[in-house]
Order: C-alpha cells, then structure tokens, then sequence
C-alpha cells in the first residue's frame, strides 16, 4: 500500500514537474503560442507622465545630438587634416628651398 | 592631391547636405519612431569602421610580410580613420539605444565587439605615436587582431543572443527607407575615399620630410 502511494506520488512529480518548471519561467504551452491569445482591451486611458521613464524620453534631442556629434566630428577631423597637411607642406618647402640654396652656394 | 580629389569633393559635400532631406521623408519606424533615424548616419559609419580596420590589416600585412612603406602609410591612415568612424559609431548607437532600449549600454556581442576594435585601433596609434623605434611593426601586428575582430562584430548579431537589431533588417528595408540610407552609405564611402586619400598624402609628405631632413644630415 505504502509503495503504491509511493509510486503514485513520484509519477505525480515527474508529470507534474514539467507543467510547475513551464508555470515558474513562462515558457508554458500558452507562452510559446502568444498570438493565439487576442489582446486584452484598454479599460483606462494612462496618461503620457506615467509611463516608464525610457518611453516618456523625448526622441528629438537624441537625434539632434547624433547627427550634430557626425557633422562636429567629420568636420573637426578634415580641419585637423589640414592643419597638419599644411604645417608639413610648408616644413617641406623651406627644406627644399633651403637645399637648393646650398647646392647653389 | 590627384585630379579627381576636388570634384569628387564637391559632390561628397553636395551629397551629404542632401541626406538630411531624404532621411527626412523617408516613413517612420513603426515601434522606435523618430529616434530610429539615426540608423542612417549610424549604420554607414559602422560599415565604414569595419571596412577601415580591414583596409588597416591587409595593409599592415603586406607591410609585415614584404616591407613596403607605402603599405605602412596607408595602414596608418586607415587606422586614424578607424578611430574616428568608431567613434561615431559609439557615440551615435548608445543616444539610439537610450530611446529605444532604455540604456545607453548593453554588455553584448556585438557592441562589446565594436568597442574591442575602437580600443584596438587606439592602441594601434598610441603605440606608433609612443612606442619608439620599431613601433611600426608592433603597431601592423596589433592591426591584424582589430582586423579578425571584424567578422565578429558582423556576425556575433546572427550567431548570438543579442537586443541589437540582427543583420537581415536592411533587405527587407522598404524603399524610402532602403533609398535613405543607401544614399548614406554612398556619401560615407566617398568620404571615406577622400579623407583615406588626404590622410596617405599627409604621411606621403612626412616620409619626403625624413628624407629631406636625411639628405641634409648627409
């Protein structure tokens, strides 16, 4: 009688186990089939001040920023180039000049 | 500076301030909305910074292996170009992520792997900048490992668990969408073309300097 009821508890585990692991992750048969439930209707407008933090961010000065940083950037670095460009350019000038002017004496 | 540079300059300009228009009229996406126009700008900086990296090894290979300095002057360039097509990548994505993740950051694949390659590419310079004799060479090893970062920076969005938008979102782009941003990838990889051309040229007139200041050691 003893391993009877034994035998009836394990097989109750086992079978059950699976359903109470689907149950604590949400991976449960109605978890992989999401869209076969409709949703749920609005009972309640929610104002745009309660919603979470990331939804109430405004987009605009982001999408300002991005672009202003690649334009600020794009442009720092050609300035940058040419600085440096025109400082060895005029480097290489003298030299030449002044190798010219040694061969000549 | 060849022929080609300034015309090929004026269409660049021409064609970057014509870009805002066409990202402007291009439809909004349906979930992240306006914030998801920065994809335009960013996505063809981020091609550009794998492409530069790659530019950067092969460059630096050839460099190692045959000694050409010409390969040296190119990798050098790509790899300035690295650092700041990188940046904009890392600057660009986390102001997109804060909207449309709600955090400027994720510890994944992917952006850990861009991040990997900048930090890369900025070794590369601090070293040819600080390490002295012979920091050339250990500058073209170090371009090799941002170089086989690159495919996985690519991949790691398909092959890992990721937030980051998979690979397989830009042919399925609709057309203003699609027109938007291949006209952006155009404008960066002119300008990429001309600012690696200025950016060999001004190591081109470095070299000439060296060799200047040897003959008149000599």
């Amino acid at each position: 009688m003893r391993a009877a009821l034994l035998v009836i508890l394990l097989l109750a585990a086992a079978l059950g186990a699976p359903a109470v692991a689907a149950a604590s992750t949400g991976f449960g048969v109605a978890g992989q089939q999401p869209d076969a439930q409709p949703p749920k209707p609005v009972d309640e407008f929610v104002p745009v001040s309660q919603l979470p933090p990331q939804d109430q961010l405004p987009a605009a000065p982001l999408l300002v920023s991005a672009y202003a940083f690649v334009w600020l950037a794009l442009f720092g670095y050609v300035v940058s180039v040419g600085r440096r460009l025109s400082k060895v350019q005029r480097e290489v000038e003298r030299l030449e000049s002044d190798i010219k002017r040694g061969t000549r004496a | 500076m060849p022929k080609w540079f300034m015309p090929l300059a004026l269409v660049t300009a021409v064609m970057f301030a014509a870009s805002p228009f066409l990202i402007a009229n291009a439809d909004y996406e349906a979930t992240m909305g306006l914030v998801q126009k920065i994809f335009y700008y960013h996505l063809p900086a981020a091609w550009i910074f794998l492409l530069s990296a790659i530019i950067c090894g092969i460059a630096s290979a050839r460099y190692l292996f045959r000694g050409s300095p010409r390969h040296d002057r190119l990798a050098y360039a790509a790899a300035e170009l690295t650092v700041l097509f990188g940046a904009i990548v890392l600057v660009t994505g986390p102001l997109w992520a804060r909207k449309a993740w709600g955090v400027w950051w994720q510890w994944d694949v992917r952006l850990t792997a861009s991040l990997m390659g900048w930090m890369v590419a900025w070794a590369y310079l601090l070293v040819r900048k600080y390490g002295g004799p012979g920091s050339d060479k250990l500058a073209a090893g170090l371009a090799l490992f941002g170089m086989a970062n690159v495919p996985f920076v690519y991949i790691s969005v398909n092959y890992w668990r990721t937030i980051h938008p998979p690979t397989t979102v830009v042919p399925t782009l609709p057309v203003d969408m699609g027109a938007a941003l291949w006209f952006a990838v155009a404008c960066f990889l002119l300008l990429f073309v001309l600012l690696l051309r200025l950016r060999v040229h001004l190591e081109d007139q470095r070299a000439k300097l060296d060799s200047l200041y040897l003959s008149l050691d000599e």
